[in-house]
């Protein structure tokens, strides 16, 4: 891409920000989504601010014009990127979409039909329909397919019978990406396929539980008899697999990224760090052990920042999901997981509160994140089993034939 | 690998072709049993500047290549891998390097062409003490006529014997501990009343102490800025800390290498020991921190390259994180090999040897942690 044809995007993006981006919405993205999700919908210059971005194709900006995107290439939408946090504008779609904009959306552009493109890819783009995925079940976690969810093709649609669980937002979602069952005497991974289903029917009932975090971002969700049209199948039958890794490689590639959505000016943890442990005479952390892991978990950060860029410039024009993504999203995790633990050990007493008087918004604010940061090492991939996906497939040693 | 220009790419090839081909660790080896005193042998020296390697940081009119930090990188990453021992980092790097940031036109056509030809062998005289602490420099040189008289002790010095000029940190004025106070100077090594005593070291390399007792020297022989020069040795250490981390991270990337090796071959309760989950994840983890460590080396490198203004936080990043990873890394060589990982026939202890020496030099992790702090302001 020629850098001046860059420059010549960067300046429309610029113009059309500033005619489109409303101004009381600077730096409000975390509020205003919270807000969202507990009312289930945006209000006033937000809902108008998430119509615009629609209207352009912002909220997928990558994604063909024909389906809801802009067609950016990824050095265009970069600079979209940069250029709205720059005036402290968020895109509130991916979130809106659940798991649409990020996983089942590219999924679909890759294993769809024209018409199933045309059909679901718009709504997830414009963020007015939202996905969860149901993949987990209660005896198939990091090992899915021994998954038991099964579909049974009645004549005119699927009939769908099982029990999901994990599935963020399907007490919220319109449509749900179901791994199911579609022959039970083929092999573990052989009789599997990847099912839309529509959400509001009958046979569906969502139970949301509760986290350990307060909030109820998930839920155990049933199918008694359930029912998906016929075409709603992605991907070839019983080849539910193969589609569902290319979508866990989707979801690895959005959580390779160590920093959470951005929300206005966000103080250092160095600063921090220096207002609630105090500093010496020389401007030092008072807690010296502190201040160690302190610099130990910045130069992790900054080693897990340098290693994304690098990577993405020697992939610079390949397409293919790079075998780095696991390593990425073992850092990130570790990062970030590491990041919440040295925040609430500075913060000492004030780094316990649960709600209420006597913290700050801030204070409260990081417990949650710190509770909710766990599942990072748990979901798309566990911490394990990317370590195994590394030893196996880039390092390519063996599996154990060891029993017992 | 960051992208790499087309001549960075056949460097690099050459390098490791002959590193690989005509000085292996089997050479080094060879060396050492023969109880060489220099701890490198002169004909691996000549066959690098040969190669043109003791050129790559000076620019073509001072008889070098100019490819500048990157390029030199890519061979110390060999010379890392196969140990390869000779004054090239000591001279053609850290010795060239301080001429080049601080040397005056004189002293760069006094000294550059022959750290190119390898008549002259450069090298710093920083530390004094167990551990790298420039501030805590206290050789004095006092003014003496128009030049100084030099009196003090330095430790460890890189090549030390073989050196034909000390590049001296001196304190000119000042107590111990100030930054301002310090100056740099080339001292030849054959002055009267240098004593310079031969170190036998873990990694067989060549060191020496050196003694200065009322060691004269010229005006002339001053690089840089008198009692101002901690801020230039300083940036001449940032570089020699990040072009380490490269030897380092290719030293720790052979090591690497040769226990994946063993993980695929050495077969234990009927399979390769490396289907079991623990060695397994093991694997993956230091390749993880390679892949990191990679990262900082590169972008340090790069960074001193293009002249950016975070060159300091970089190096103490690259030097810091490759340290950890090659401690790690040459641990786990032995310890995957089992009881052949700890024998002198085969070549673990080496890197496990090499590793510390080259954590320790330029300062150690922790010494970059604490550094790394400071920079970012607590
Ligand atoms: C916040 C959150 C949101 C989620 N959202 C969704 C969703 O929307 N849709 C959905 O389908 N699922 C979702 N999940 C489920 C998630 O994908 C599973 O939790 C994950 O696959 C792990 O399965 P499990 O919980 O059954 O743990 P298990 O697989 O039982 O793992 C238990 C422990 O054993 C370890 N382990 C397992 N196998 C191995 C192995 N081979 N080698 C070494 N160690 C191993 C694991 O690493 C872990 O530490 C979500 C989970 C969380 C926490």
């Amino acid at each position: 891409m020629a850098q001046d044809q860059l420059a010549d995007f960067r300046a429309e993006v610029r113009e059309w920000l500033a005619a489109n981006f409303p101004a009381s919405l600077n730096g409000r993205g975390m509020a205003i989504m919270d807000a969202a999700f507990s009312d289930g919908a945006m209000q006033d210059e937000a809902a108008q601010w998430r119509a615009r971005l629609a209207e352009r194709g912002y909220g997928a900006p990558t994604w063909p014009k024909e389906y809801g995107g802009a067609g950016l290439t990824h050095p265009e939408a970069r600079v979209l990127g940069d250029e709205m946090a720059k005036v402290g504008a968020f895109n509130p779609i991916p979130m809106l979409a659940g798991m649409g904009v990020t996983m089942v959306g590219p999924t679909v552009l890759e294993y769809g039909t024209e018409e199933q493109k045309r059909r679901h890819l718009p709504g997830i783009a414009s963020g007015e329909v939202r996905w969860c995925l149901g993949l987990s079940e209660p005896n198939a976690g990091s090992d899915l397919a021994s998954l038991t969810t099964r579909a049974v093709d009645d004549g005119d649609s699927w009939r769908v019978n099982g029990q999901k669980v994990w599935t963020s937002g399907a007490d919220r979602s319109q449509w749900c990406g179901a791994l199911v069952r579609t022959d039970p005497d083929a092999k573990k991974r052989d009789g599997i396929s990847f099912l839309m289903v529509k959400m509001d029917q009958p046979g569906i009932r969502a139970r949301p539980i509760p986290l350990i975090a307060g909030a109820s971002p998930f839920c155990e969700t049933f199918f008694d008899d359930a029912r998906a049209e016929k075409d709603d199948l992605l991907g070839p039958l019983n080849e539910g697999w193969s589609v569902v890794k290319r979508l866990l490689q989707h979801e690895r590639q959005s959580q390779t990224s160590a920093g959470g959505p951005a929300s206005g000016p966000t103080v250092t943890i160095q600063e921090m760090a220096r207002k609630y442990v105090g500093t010496n005479e020389r401007g030092e952390l008072g807690d010296a052990d502190l201040r160690t892991r302190l610099a130990k978990h910045l130069m992790d950060a900054a080693a897990h920042g340098l290693t994304g860029e690098r990577i993405t410039a020697e992939a610079r024009g390949k397409v293919e999901v790079s075998a780095a993504a696991s390593i990425l999203k073992n850092s990130a995790t570790v990062v970030a997981q590491t990041r919440a633990e040295l925040t609430l050990e500075m913060m000492g007493h004030q780094g316990l509160g649960w709600e209420g008087d006597g913290f700050t918004s801030g204070e409260l604010a990081a417990v949650r994140g710190w509770l909710s940061g766990k599942a990072m090492s748990i979901y798309g991939g566990s911490f394990e089993v990317q370590k195994n996906i590394i030893s196996k497939n880039i390092l390519g040693l063996p599996e154990t034939t060891q029993k017992g | 690998m960051a992208a790499l220009t087309q001549e960075q790419t056949l460097i690099r090839e050459q390098a490791k072709s002959w590193m690989t081909e005509q000085y292996p660790v089997r050479k080094f080896r060879e060396m050492r049993d023969s109880g060489n005193p220099l701890g490198f042998s002169q004909d691996t020296w000549q066959g690098m500047i040969d190669m043109g390697w003791s050129g790559i940081l000076v620019p073509e009119q001072y008889g070098g290549s100019g490819l500048g930090y990157q390029t030199f990188g890519l061979v110390l990453e060999e010379t890392g891998r196969q140990l390869t021992a000779s004054p090239l980092f000591a001279s053609a790097y850290a010795g060239a390097t301080a001429l080049l940031v601080s040397g005056s036109d004189q002293q760069k056509q006094d000294h550059l062409p022959h750290i190119v030809d390898g008549s002259h062998i450069m090298t710093l005289a920083i530390d004094e003490g167990p551990r790298h602490a420039p501030l805590q420099t206290a050789l004095r040189a006092e003014r003496k006529g128009a030049g100084f008289v030099l009196n003090g002790t330095k430790t460890f010095v890189h090549e030390g014997l073989a050196a034909t000029h000390l590049i001296v940190a001196a304190r000119t004025s000042g107590s111990v501990g100030d930054d301002h106070g310090l100056t740099m100077l080339i001292v030849r090594a054959d002055s009267d009343g240098i004593a310079r005593n031969r170190l036998s070291t873990a990694d067989s390399r060549g060191y020496a102490n050196i003694g200065f007792d009322h060691v004269e020297v010229p005006a002339d022989a001053a690089l840089g800025e008198i009692d101002a020069g901690y801020a230039s040795m300083d940036a001449i250490l940032d570089r020699c800390r990040a072009g380490i981390a490269a030897e380092m991270l290719g030293t720790a990337s052979q090591a690497f290498d040769m226990t994946l090796e063993y993980l695929k071959t050495r077969v234990q309760f009927g399979q390769v020991i490396g289907s079991f989950q623990a060695l397994g994840h093991r694997a993956a983890d230091l390749f993880s921190a390679m892949e990191l460590s990679r990262s900082c080396m590169e972008a340090a490198l790069q960074a001193i390259d293009g002249d950016a203004d975070n060159i300091a936080e970089l190096c103490s990043l690259s030097k810091a994180r490759t340290g950890e990873f090659l401690h790690e890394m040459s641990n786990q060589l032995i310890q995957v090999h089992g009881g052949i990982g700890m024998t002198d026939e085969f070549d673990a202890g080496f890197y496990l040897k090499r590793a510390r020496v080259l954590e320790t030099a330029f300062g150690n992790q922790a010494f970059h942690r604490d550094r790394y702090a400071t920079l970012l302001g607590f």
